[in-house]
């Protein structure tokens, strides 16, 4: 960690009074948590409740209308440089190229957040070798399953050693035993220290997360561990939780 | 009907609703054609031109004087010898030469033909052409003038100036225009129109619904239709009303063949639309197949005759040039049906086989 | 029988996108068709809609032949394909008028039907539908399938990417047009959407797994399932690994569950074995697996899963 992540007292993400308005409609409202470095954060809400247009804040893509957000210890406003250098990202919709081999993309991602070839070439053995990827390095990324294509995207974004990884969505229409699989990947990131941001449609995928916000209408309806959740709102799972939040009637 | 009715109102929502494209539609016609009229003019002034006079009689000095006096040249050099008039060309003093022959005035009846040699700088092709062809056009004049019997040759530039008598470029380019925007707003608006509706998706369900491929293909190119014919009529009245571009014709018959074109540059769209996968190879094929050849080979800007005999061949197979053939002989010298039929049938023949080509193409199924 | 498939398969130059597929759906069911994103599903059901001609085997929808009686079998389906594909500069209402006048009706003669769906976006019905939530689009598109009455319903996945209120609400309207005797085929990623079907099939690499109602697929699974928590989850599942009796290990919700072979009794050992592995407060308990569970048990002996 270095000296700004320091500074900021461990925690990796810190919102103050968030506002994002969009003309009259208020997409933020008032938003406020932070996130501790080193924990795996379920960032949750209904299609429309504001969490894309956070993340897009979080990430440096989009400025506040008012409030404060650090993240990695840099005010995301006046540093937005020095927060994209410490973060990764990794969306569903986006995440490498089809038409370049795996290994071409590991060099890409590489290159681009500035990594020497020996590191990258060190790197992309030792991801390669965890995913059981090592006979696929030369093929095109096309050819690959779309669970594939996830974890190895996911890989991608933490080559760089990030503060920070945000994943949006990661695991949407993926096959259930990729999809745990891709956690593991995550819990073993966090292991290592980085902290992740996650959102996920997957209500049992909340569980597998140390805390847990859900978002509605712009608010933060609720931010605790899953299990503190689950005693407050009575509710046996999380998908009651969930639903119990977002529809109260 | 009704479902064919509803498709078509469907698509004029689409085309009304993206204001941006609908206003670069009706706008850029009207700009191409100010372009054309008043910047890209290929209308020749003040040509910088010299004169080696080795007849140095009264005839010559007429020639000279007539040369200077046409607003197209203006001549800056009286050479003595042939070494200045090299020199001359290829420092770029002047753009042409012109050397009157020692027996210009006494033997002009001589049909010999070497009486007056005009020498261009050919590096600018296009100038170089228009310059020799306005020059030549003023000696045939002058020397008939002095003459009084016709010449063949005198005849056969006489046709060229007399139906365009102030040589401007901008009546040239009308119909080539016209050609121009009706196959860019008809083949490609169409062909990306419904390859769109691949993209989407939404032609999965229209493929699953009732609907005939007729009916699809219909519904989406009627209000192209309406849209080109604004555009054939926004052109046509900048043209003849901004640039006193003559009309001989009949409006009627100008209609009806703009109608054939339009007909036919949408049938291309669509048939486009068939092979193409997606948008924006749709563009690019329309780009690259139809635009470049409508403007390089149709005749629109570089003359068919001046071609290569390849490719004068191959211009037969573009159909902007049928189109642009029929829009002049009937703008600028009144033919009728009975001069034009030819045009029209080869349209009408161009047409055909695009359309049985593209409903041959037009699959039912994905694939 | 709305469906029946025999022997179909599909390929594209080198690809096998479906291989040997052969089954049934009854004329009012709820199938679901559940498998992960390149499975197939799509490619079979474009198959069923006359999209797609057949590489070879027998298919018969409504008891028509998608390839020769495409267009009589056009009228009899609603289909609603997996990306959302409605005209997103059209409001709500022209959207409905439309794809209502293709089919030769109007949204006023089947109302009744769409009522349900239609009610809930109808507040917003001026509004475009490219300025829709995920949920609305979705039941906007469900109209839309749904305006001429079609006897077979084929849903591509409808729900990826929406979260789990607009799902189970969908499902929901589901199973109310279900109860209007529309035959209903649907895709889905989601493993807990089909315990909502009445029968599933799964899919896999252009395979089918198993075909059979929920209650028997996880009925007839044999395996043994235990729950296993108490302990920070990632370093649970490697000491549960490290056992050496066990299939598999996969998270789920707060717990583990742990895969042991039929009777095999080492399985008491377990908490034992995490126990002197450190986890001092582990709980482990038998239960009953759930249809996610089974499915998994199932696609894992496909291993190799990166084609």
């Amino acid at each position: 960690m270095d000296a700004a992540a320091q500074r900021a007292g461990g925690a990796a993400i810190r919102v103050e009074d968030l506002v994002k308005r969009f003309g009259s409609f208020t997409a933020n409202d008032r938003l406020n948590f932070s996130v501790a470095s080193g924990e795996i954060f379920g960032f949750l809400g209904a299609n429309g409740a504001g969490k894309t247009t956070a993340i897009k804040i979080l990430c440096g893509l989009s400025a506040p209308t008012s409030g404060r957000v650090e993240v990695a210890g840099y005010d995301v406003a006046r540093y937005p440089e020095q927060v994209k250098r410490r973060i990764g990202y990794m969306s569903q919709h986006f995440s490498l190229y089809n038409d370049l081999t795996v290994y071409e993309n590991i060099r890409l991602f590489g290159a681009i957040y500035g990594l020497s070839l020996s590191v990258i070439r060190e790197r992309s053995d030792q991801l390669l070798r965890r995913l059981d990827l090592k006979e696929q390095r030369n093929r095109l990324l096309g050819t690959l399953s779309l669970g594939w294509k996830q974890k190895l995207a996911f890989s991608v974004a933490i080559l760089h050693r990030p503060h920070i990884v945000f994943l949006d969505e990661p695991t949407s229409g993926v096959d259930p035993i990729t999809r745990r699989q891709f956690w593991e990947q995550i819990y073993q990131a966090a292991n290592e220290g980085i902290t992740v941001f996650v959102t996920t449609h997957y209500l049992d995928e909340a569980e597998y997360c140390q805390r847990v916000s859900i978002m509605v209408e712009g608010r933060i309806a609720a931010l605790d561990t899953p299990k503190a959740l689950k005693e407050q709102g009575r509710s046996e799972s999380m998908n009651e939780v969930f639903l119990k939040l977002t529809r109260p009637n | 009907m009704k479902q064919l009715w509803r498709f078509i109102v469907k698509e004029a929502m689409h085309i009304l609703r993206d204001r941006r494209t609908l206003s670069v539609l009706l706008l850029m016609p009207l700009a191409q054609i100010l372009i054309f009229g008043y910047v890209i003019s290929t209308e020749i002034k003040d040509a910088r031109i010299g004169v080696l006079d080795k007849a140095g009689d009264y005839a010559s000095e007429g020639l000279r004087n007539r040369l200077a006096a046409s607003g197209y040249f203006k001549v800056e050099r009286i050479f003595v010898n042939e070494e200045e008039v090299a020199a001359a060309l290829r420092s770029g003093a002047v753009q042409m030469a012109v050397v009157i022959g020692p027996g210009f005035g006494s033997a002009s009846s001589d049909p010999d033909g070497s009486r007056v040699q005009l020498l261009a700088d050919a590096s600018e092709a296009n100038t170089a052409q228009m310059l020799v062809n306005y020059a030549e056009g003023i000696v045939r004049d002058y020397e008939q003038e002095l003459v009084g019997v016709q010449a063949k040759q005198a005849a056969l530039v006489e046709v060229r100036m007399a139906y365009n008598p102030s040589l401007k470029g901008v009546f040239m380019s009308v119909p080539g225009i016209m050609a121009m925007i009706l196959m860019l707003v008809s083949a490609m608006m169409t062909s990306i129109s419904i390859t769109r509706e691949k993209e989407y998706g939404s032609m999965e369900i229209l493929l699953v619904s009732p609907l005939k491929p007729w009916q699809i293909i219909l519904g989406k190119v009627s209000p192209y239709v309406f849209l080109s014919f604004l555009n054939a009529a926004s052109i046509l009245a900048v043209g003849v009303g901004v640039f006193k571009v003559p009309m001989m014709g009949s409006w009627l018959l100008l209609a009806l063949v703009n109608f054939l074109y339009i007909l036919l540059a949408l049938s291309l769209g669509i048939f486009i639309s068939t092979v193409a996968p997606n948008q924006m190879v749709a563009m690019f094929i329309s780009l690259f197949a139809l635009m470049l050849p409508t403007i390089l080979l149709s005749g629109f800007i570089y003359p068919i005759e001046n071609m290569p005999v390849a490719l004068q061949w191959f211009s037969k197979l573009m159909p902007p040039r049928y189109y642009i053939e029929a829009v002049k002989v009937l703008m600028f010298k009144g033919a009728g049906l009975g001069v034009v039929w030819k045009e029209l049938l080869l349209m009408l023949a161009f047409l055909g086989a695009f359309l049985s080509l593209s409903v041959y193409n037009f699959k039912v199924r994905l694939e | 029988m709305m469906i029946s498939v025999h022997e179909l398969s599909k390929g594209y130059g080198d690809i096998q996108a479906l291989e040997g597929l052969s089954f049934e759906v009854q004329g009012g069911e709820l199938f679901g068709v559940l498998g992960p994103d390149g499975a197939g599903k799509s490619t079979l059901f474009r198959i069923l809609l006359s999209l797609l001609l057949p590489g070879s085997g027998t298919v018969r929808v409504g008891g028509l032949d998608p390839v020769r009686d495409l267009h009589a079998l056009r009228k009899k389906v609603g289909y609603m394909p997996g990306k959302f594909a409605l005209y997103e500069d059209l409001s709500v209402e022209e959207n409905l008028q439309f794809f209502a006048s293709v089919f030769g009706t109007t949204p006023a003669a089947n109302y009744e039907l769409i009522k349900e769906v239609y009610q809930q976006i109808e507040p917003f019905k001026k509004r475009p539908a490219g300025k829709l939530s995920g949920g609305m689009k979705q039941k906007l598109a469900l109209s839309c399938a749904l305006i001429h009455r079609p006897e077979l319903l084929v849903l591509d996945e409808p729900t990826t990417g929406v979260d789990a209120v607009s799902r189970s609400e969908f499902w929901a309207l589901l199973k109310k047009l279900k109860a209007h005797g529309i035959t209903i085929l649907v895709a889905t990623p989601y493993m807990d959407e089909a315990a909502l079907c009445d029968r599933v099939a799964l899919m896999q690499k252009g395979r089918l797994l198993t075909v059979a109602s929920p209650g028997e697929v996880v009925r007839d699974f044999e395996g043994l399932f235990y729950g296993v928590s108490g302990g920070h989850p990632y370093g649970l599942i490697q000491a549960c690994r490290a056992f050496e009796p066990v299939v598999s290990v996969f998270p789920f919700g707060e717990e583990l569950h742990v895969r042991f072979n039929r009777d095999d009794e080492a399985a008491e050992h377990l908490v034992d074995h995490l126990k002197s592995s450190g986890f001092s407060g582990a709980v482990v308990r038998p239960i009953a697996p759930n249809i996610e569970d089974c499915f998994m048990a199932l696609m894992a002996t496909e291993n190799d899963l990166k084609g």
